[in-house]
């Protein structure tokens, strides 16, 4: 049976435990996020070149190429569990000896690693739709007033594209906290390593997760109503 | 092809469009020369929206030649964001820059084309939108205005980069029937200024009032083109002849 008394001695006694895995959950999750947009936006860019016919011919297969790789990358990272791309990408890496002085460094680079790629392929999706959401006759309309297309891009598009991504960036940061506490199992010291650190040292099984889930909730409940929040003030802004 | 010893803008040759098997264009040629107002008119999916958009290269010809200004536009080796400083343009449904304000909207390229001054630039953008009478409206955002604003603003925007042509697709076909006439206006304004226009309308009054050719357009060809009074009074091809019949 759970008990409220055999809980609150635990968070008593291990909550600097916890509240240290917190802060590597956070970290993680940060840098995964960050990481997986910049990757983001390079695969979104590889996705959308477009051939033009007045392209020279080692252009077009150049391009027809790299939007290959970007749109493998994205689908292969998809429909493939987190866990087990962390595993691949930690295993891979380490046996590679890609190892830092320190192990537990070693552990969070990797894992980090592994979680930006995965969030990097959904980021692309987000920001390639919320490009494609602008409507067309916005770069018609800055084309034929002389912009070129990066101009067009830079001036009109992104501009307008920013708003409909950046709640969705807001989302996956949110979600990815929850998401890196399979990272537990390649041993990165995160609020679900310690949570398992603290049953087996108690012999307390049930318990010891509770604190942990009320720890995720605690940070990410009130970070998805702000991103909500956030969302809803974006659209009602005049422009749109 | 008429006597004509103004200054010859646009020369079409053989113009040919073609999206995967569908043949829309299928060999326009047509002088178009300084002061010009030609309207372009011609049943929907005959192609007229098709050819004014090749001349700017919003759609790659697939074939035949537009040489614009003694340059030919089609040639790969072109600059056409160059080419296109000199050819406004304005869209059915407007096409404002949802991102920035009015004002914004008609001094962005100036600024970021020409490399005008800001100051010159916004100077220039407040007289144009005096001048399509909305100069009170700069610091709106375009879904503050009507549609028929809108397309005014669109209209200033397309004059601030000083464009030796002005082409206009089907302007006033998005707009509320009450809002035409304060498009129309603007647009009768620009042509008495003695711009040069290439219009796809509807609007049969204003290719008879405004235009001094009128162009019809069936089936991926001009199939007749003429002066407006003699287009309307004497049209001498079958498909005009219905196609006018229906609409007048």
């Amino acid at each position: 049976m759970i008990s409220l008394e055999r809980m609150l001695k635990i968070w008593e006694r291990y909550n600097g435990f916890y509240l240290d895995g917190l802060k590597n959950t956070l970290l993680v999750a940060l840098v995964a996020v960050v990481l997986g947009i910049v990757l983001g936006l390079l695969v979104a860019s590889g996705r959308m070149l477009t051939h033009n016919s007045r392209d020279h011919a080692v252009i077009k297969v150049l391009k027809s190429v790299i939007r290959f790789i970007c749109t493998a990358y994205v689908e292969v990272l998809r429909a493939t569990p987190l866990i087990v791309q962390v595993f691949v990408i930690y295993y891979t890496a380490t046996g590679a000896k890609l190892i830092l002085p320190d192990p537990t460094a070693t552990r969070m680079m990797w894992g980090m690693v592994a979680v930006a790629l995965n969030s990097g392929a959904y980021l692309s999706e987000v920001i390639r739709s919320g490009i494609g959401a602008v409507p067309h006759g916005q770069m018609e309309a800055a084309r034929c007033l002389g912009m070129s297309h990066w101009k067009a891009m830079r001036f009109v598009i992104l501009p307008q594209a920013v708003r409909n991504i950046l709640p969705a960036l807001c989302n996956e940061f949110v979600t990815i906290i929850k998401e890196t506490s399979v990272l537990s199992m390649v041993g990165i010291v995160d609020v679900m390593f310690q949570a398992s650190a603290v049953a087996s040292n108690a012999y307390i099984f049930i318990e010891p997760y509770i604190i942990a889930a009320l720890m995720y909730f605690v940070v990410v409940f009130p970070l998805s109503k702000l991103v909500a929040w956030f969302e809803r003030r974006m659209s009602r802004s005049v422009t749109r | 092809m008429s006597q004509d010893n103004r200054e010859l803008l646009i020369e079409v040759n053989g113009l040919e469009k073609h999206f995967k098997h569908v043949e829309v264009l299928k060999g326009i040629d047509i002088e178009i020369h300084k002061g010009d107002v030609v309207a372009v008119i011609g049943p929907s999916g005959s192609g007229k929206s098709t050819f004014l958009r090749c001349l700017n290269l919003l759609e790659v010809p697939t074939g035949g030649h537009i040489i614009f200004e003694g340059v030919d536009i089609t040639s790969k080796n072109t600059n056409i964001d160059t080419m296109r400083c000199k050819i406004g343009m304005v869209f059915q449904q407007f096409n404002l820059f949802a991102n920035m304000t009015v004002l914004d909207n008609v001094a962005a390229a100036p600024i970021r084309v020409k490399g005008m001054k800001k100051e010159d630039a916004y100077r220039l953008a407040q007289e144009l939108l005096t001048r399509v009478g909305l100069g009170d409206r700069g610091s709106a955002y375009p879904v503050q205005l009507s549609g028929g604003q809108q397309q005014r603003v669109a209209i200033a925007r397309a004059l601030a980069m000083q464009p030796d042509v002005m082409l206009f697709d089907e302007p006033t076909s998005a707009l509320d029937p009450e809002m035409v006439r304060e498009v129309l206006d603007v647009m009768k304004q620009l042509a008495q200024e003695g711009m040069t226009m290439v219009v796809v309308t509807h609007e049969m009054g204003f290719a008879r009032e405004v235009a001094n050719r009128v162009v019809f357009i069936d089936g991926g060809v001009i199939c007749e083109e003429k002066a407006p009074k003699e287009f309307f009074e004497n049209p001498t091809h079958p498909r005009l002849k219905d196609f006018l019949s229906k609409v007048l």
